[in-house]
């Protein structure tokens, strides 16, 4: 069953609850979306390991229920440099 | 997280760890059969890149070894010198702010 964008919203505000999350529909198909997400949690982070956080929280929907997500994860101050 | 079969785990392993450039990918680069796999396929190339492909369509258990090796929900997923760097999106903005480069010129 695709997912709605609220629904991505509440998972990853469940598991990053000061994260600020930005959600674009790519598809229309509940299956295609592009997500911005901003939390401090992410702080002294590589890209992987906050992606990684933000999959976690998905809770095992990444690459099934939900196909893709283009994720760009930050800090609040700056955006991430990977070295 | 599913265990990972030790012969899926050794052979991505002894991939990972025998090739500079590895790429786990739907299709070949050749014929990339993924938009998201096809599009780091064009940044290595773009790059001047020279890389494994493995096509992880042609093994169920190969095409979920891999992320339980990583513990990445997705594929494509780019090693280099046996660390893995990252997906489609990670790729697109390394290359994008120069740091793939940079990795490269590095390693």
């Amino acid at each position: 069953m695709p997912m709605t964008a609220p629904d991505i919203i509440t998972l990853i505000k469940s598991a990053l609850p000061d994260a600020e999350v930005e959600i674009q529909d790519l598809a229309g198909d509940g299956d295609h979306y592009a997500a911005t997400v901003v939390s401090q949690t992410f702080q002294g982070k590589s890209r992987i390991q906050q992606h990684q956080l933000v999959y976690a929280a998905l809770m095992g929907k990444m690459g099934g229920e939900l196909h893709a997500l283009a994720l760009t994860t930050k800090t609040p101050e700056a955006p991430t440099k990977f070295y | 997280m599913q265990t990972l079969s030790s012969s899926v785990h050794d052979t991505i392993d002894s991939l990972v760890k025998s090739n500079d450039v590895v790429l786990f990918m739907k299709g070949t680069a050749d014929f990339p059969q993924c938009g998201f796999s096809a599009a780091v396929c064009n940044v290595l190339e773009h790059l001047d890149v020279t890389f494994k492909d493995v096509n992880v369509l042609e093994s169920d258990a190969m095409r979920q070894g891999i992320k339980d090796y990583s513990n990445w929900p997705t594929i494509p997923q780019l090693y280099v010198k046996g660390e893995f760097i990252g997906g489609c999106d990670i790729i697109k903005e390394m290359f994008q702010s120069g740091e793939l480069q940079e990795l490269f010129d590095k390693k």
